[in-house]
């Protein structure tokens, strides 16, 4: 095993003493001279047409310095240019979901802003909506995207409909498989959808210049995407357009998109004044991209041994009014419930689904949770039939390296054996949960990772220290994670490396930061960069030395001589004397990644002891374990973070989040009725890294943001059976829903409330 | 129609010009520009506002800024010495603590008061003195271990 000096090993974050002193600049942080607020006007319908909107005594009131509508969009003069055209920025002439943008504007204060909206007149006229995803699929529901085909719906009329994807695989003979099952068991899951709940809500700040450059500052998680998506929107060069990096409160995925960055420029176009835009608590629930609700019908059969022998799963996600993401959801993330097992026949079926509610994206392993829900609660049902140990029945199914996934390719080193034992090992040492109504559950996840093309720039300093650039936003430890990789690579102490996020003009062009893919896809051009600059060192010392570049190596913070460790130059030495007269001129490096399509698979196994109040039916979280094969990991303490608050999230997912509608509109968009998991909701999370090193990037890592919520919902499920003795396949888990499930109850119909998913 | 306050922030005098309906909150980030103090919700759930109102822990967007005239706020900006950081500074940076940083400075000022009236705390009673500050990203496991930390350092307990 290589002795390493820095990657490995957790020192503090970088970033950490900005963020405790709050000197840390987030995107509302930033308040320049001369600077308008502007807000923005919703939709108050689920679905409507707009017949008449009418700016004009809104702009006639002093203070207010800009406006805009669809009209004043240039992007949106035809179609074909902008993302997602069916719901642009500001909405044409239909809304489709109650908290869609019609107009904007900026104010000289908040308050006026405010005030402003109230003048602006819009004549509505309310169409019929469907917000009940099942509804929404019938031949007759309302059509909310006239233009929209459901693509790959074989065999079936292409004409309008609200379903815009639908996928089917299939492998073997579902039915025949089936017929070999000694136990087959058919049920339906329900999750409802649930936010991302970054803290810090959306802003986006947007100066322009006196020759009509753009600057902007907004949460993000690409600056890069945010330039492309406003240049698009304004129809302007990219060189126009500048983005600024800052601190990021939160994303999980909920700041891939944007709103506010194309109004907020638009504005400041118009005012020819920075305008800041910064969303309320309720703006961002209503109005920003949630996780799908899901409707999950899923068919298991395995023999008496414990062997799967079919699965049969139809997936509806309930996408609100969005039609991003299609097809990734159902087939390729949902399809993460099925490939961790070794499935003799199976028949997937997807469908994407729009509906006049909030419109839903990406939240941490987008999809994957809900469908392993689905499957690990099915599972747990399996083995509980055949009275066999959960995680033995897991791993008597659990593909290994060489097996199959269920689109075909072969596994390569994969590390959920290992996983799945660790987890027994650990739960084998510790107190089963004692007394009534406690209970254990256990369950599985698996993500794949990918890696995209990205860049990092080094510059050696004069003492030998290293500056880093990169473009990549930080919104998991990334930065930290690059700066050990630096420090490793040159053998120099971490304080010796700077790192910076630069803007889309000074950085190195940097990928999305998703996918559990930022430490892949930027770290792997870090490490390039290293080799690069180790060479040129190499090269130069080499020169000095009067030997033959290839007669030199880079070896902890020196360039030596091979097989003459006594003839050497230090790093520090070599920076140094480069600069000067007679030096060989300054050193800088630079990586570049290359997209790679392989997948790189990341298993999760987690347990919880849960105890279930009979009187209340509240579920109270008594201990939590959740292991997970990250490959190396270059920080264990970020990793362990990582892993703690998806878990945190996922408690919540199954036990108290969820939106509820009314007509198509949330009504609970506080943190007061939108509950997430406090302080005292959860117990300390003991977590089990598994360093099983993936085969495709530098140091084996495989990727460590989104795996650990994926298996957290089923595990408390799979708990609350164990306690109470009957399956809730419903989520949130609530205290009223619990309730009505063990006091034989049907949870109290309410005609006009409705959650997400009915 | 605007109102003149005096308020001591960080241990510094300061006069300033508000209207009668402006937050605390505001006041500290758009006027002081001590951005420092954060606003997650706007209406008193999520607790990153938190600064300490004459030695409590109170959420700065619930209170209006003609309401501390004469009284003393601290906010994260005023917790270090010069280059010497807070013990619950400095243990939110050994153990981890800080993810994406938006509830931190929150957090801290809440423990801080609480440590203030209970030097040693519990797992729980820990937990439940920041039950009113949301995080999204720890899980608190990090945050809880740092506060205890900080209360069983010596500083810690007298702050």
């Amino acid at each position: 095993m290589t002795e390493r000096s820095s990657v490995g090993k957790s020192p503090p974050r970088v970033d950490a003493i900005d963020k405790v002193t709050g000197r840390a600049l987030y995107g509302a942080d930033i308040i320049l001279p001369n600077m308008l607020h502007g807000r923005v006007l919703r939709s108050p319908y689920a679905h409507a047409r707009i017949k008449r909107l009418d700016t004009a005594r809104a702009r006639a009131l002093e203070g207010v310095m800009a406006i805009v509508t669809s009209a004043d969009v240039p992007g949106l003069r035809d179609s074909g240019e902008v993302p997602d055209p069916m719901l642009p920025c500001l909405a044409k002439e239909k809304a489709l979901f109650a908290g869609q943008p019609v107009a904007a504007l900026a104010a000289i204060d908040p308050h006026l802003a405010e005030e402003a909206l109230d003048l602006i007149e819009v004549e509505y006229e309310e169409l019929p909506s469907v917000t009940d995803v099942l509804l929404a699929m019938r031949p007759d529901a309302p059509i909310i995207h006239p233009s929209l085909r459901a693509e790959n719906l074989a065999g079936k009329d292409n004409g309008p409909s609200n379903i815009f994807w639908y996928v089917k695989y299939l492998r073997g003979d579902v039915e025949a498989g089936f017929a070999k099952a000694d136990i087959v068991l058919h049920n339906t899951f329900r999750t409802s959808t649930v936010h991302q709940g970054h803290l810090e809500p959306r802003a986006a700040v947007a100066d322009i210049a006196p020759d009509g450059k753009l600057s902007i500052w907004t949460d993000n998680q690409s600056i890069f995407k945010v330039r492309e998506l406003v240049a698009r929107y304004l129809r302007l060069p990219l060189s126009r357009i500048k983005v600024m990096p800052v601190e990021v409160g939160g994303a999980f995925g909920g700041k891939e998109h944007q709103q506010l960055s194309p109004l907020a420029a638009l504005l400041a176009q118009k005012a020819g004044r920075p305008v800041r835009m910064v969303m309320t608590r309720s703006e961002v629930f209503k109005a920003t991209r949630p996780s799908p609700a899901t409707v999950i019908f899923i068919r298991a059969g395995a023999t008496k041994d414990g062997s799967l022998t079919a699965v049969d799963v139809t997936m509806i996600y309930d996408f609100g009014a969005s039609t991003g993401m299609p097809g990734l959801e159902a087939i390729h993330f949902g399809f993460n419930a099925l490939n961790p097992y070794r499935i003799p026949n199976f028949r997937i079926e997807g469908y994407d689904v729009v509906t006049n509610k909030a419109p839903s994206g990406p939240y941490r392993a987008p999809a994957a949770a809900q469908a392993t829900f689905a499957m690990e609660s099915q599972m747990d049902l399996i083995a509980r039939e055949m009275a066999m140990d959960p995680l033995e029945f897991r791993l008597r199914n659990a593909v290994a390296k060489g097996d199959l996934t269920l689109n075909g390719s072969q596994y390569s080193e994969i590390g959920f054996r290992e996983t799945l034992e660790r987890m027994v090992r650990y739960l084998a040492g510790k107190d089963g949960p004692k007394g009534k109504s406690r209970g254990r559950g256990v369950a599985c996840g698996l993500w794949t990772t990918m890696s995209m093309g990205s860049s990092a720039h080094i510059n050696v300093n004069t003492d030998g220290s290293m500056t880093l650039v990169v473009g990549a936003t930080d919104i998991s430890g990334t930065r930290t994670a690059f700066a050990q990789i630096v420090a490793e690579e040159f053998g120099i102490p971490l304080k010796d490396v700077t790192v910076t996020i630069g803007d889309t003009e000074t950085a190195p062009f940097a990928s999305i930061s998703a996918g559990s893919m930022t430490t892949r896809s930027t770290g792997k051009a870090v490490y390039r960069a290293c080799q690069d600059v180790k060479e040129q060192l190499c090269r130069k010392a080499a020169l000095r030395m009067k030997v033959e570049a290839g007669d030199v190596e880079f070896l902890c913070g020196r360039v030596q001589v091979r097989d003459a460790p006594d003839k050497s130059i230090s790093l520090a030495e070599l920076a140094r004397e480069n600069f000067g007269l007679a030096g060989a001129g300054p050193v800088t490096g630079s990586g570049c990644s290359e997209p790679l399509g392989k997948p790189t698979p990341v298993f999760a196994v987690q347990a919880a002891d849960v105890e279930v109040d009979k009187e209340t039916g509240k579920v109270r979280v008594l201990s939590y374990a959740a292991a997970q094969d990250t490959g190396l990991a270059i920080n264990p303490t970020i990793v362990e973070g990582q892993i703690q608050g998806a878990v945190a999230q996922g408690i919540g997912w199954a036990l108290t989040e969820g939106y509820v509608f009314q007509d198509g509109v949330m009504k609970n968009s506080t943190f007061q009725d939108y509950r997430m998991p406090t302080a005292a909701d959860v117990p300390f999370i003991d977590t089990m890294l598994v360093e099983v090193a993936s085969d495709v990037i530098p140091y084996g890592i495989r990727g460590v943001g989104e795996p650990p919520i994926v298996p957290t919902l089923a595990t408390i499920a799979n708990a609350v059976h164990s306690a109470v003795g009957m399956r809730l396949t419903e989520l949130p888990m609530t205290p009223e829903a619990v309730l009505a499930k063990t006091r034989g109850r049907e949870e109290p119909e309410d005609a006009s409330l409705s959650r997400g998913h009915i | 129609m605007k109102k003149q306050i005096r308020v001591r922030v960080n241990g510094q005098e300061r006069e300033v010009m508000v209207e009668a309906r402006q937050t605390l909150l505001d006041v500290l980030r758009y006027d002081l520009r001590l951005t420092g103090t954060k606003e997650g919700c706007g209406d008193g759930n999520c607790g990153s506002c938190t600064v300490l109102l004459d030695g409590e822990a109170v959420n700065s967007c619930l209170v209006f800024a003609v309401e501390v005239d004469g009284h003393e706020i601290t906010t994260i900006e005023g917790l270090a010495e010069g280059a010497r950081l807070h013990p619950l500074q400095q243990a939110f940076i050994d153990e981890g603590a800080v993810q994406c940083g938006f509830c931190t400075p929150g957090v801290i000022l809440t423990a801080k008061a609480f440590l203030e009236s209970n030097p040693c705390p519990t797992e729980g009673e820990v937990r439940f003195a920041i039950v009113g500050n949301l995080c999204r990203c720890t899980g608190y496991d990090k945050i809880v271990r740092a506060i205890l930390k900080a209360a069983g350092s010596r500083e810690g307990r007298h702050p």
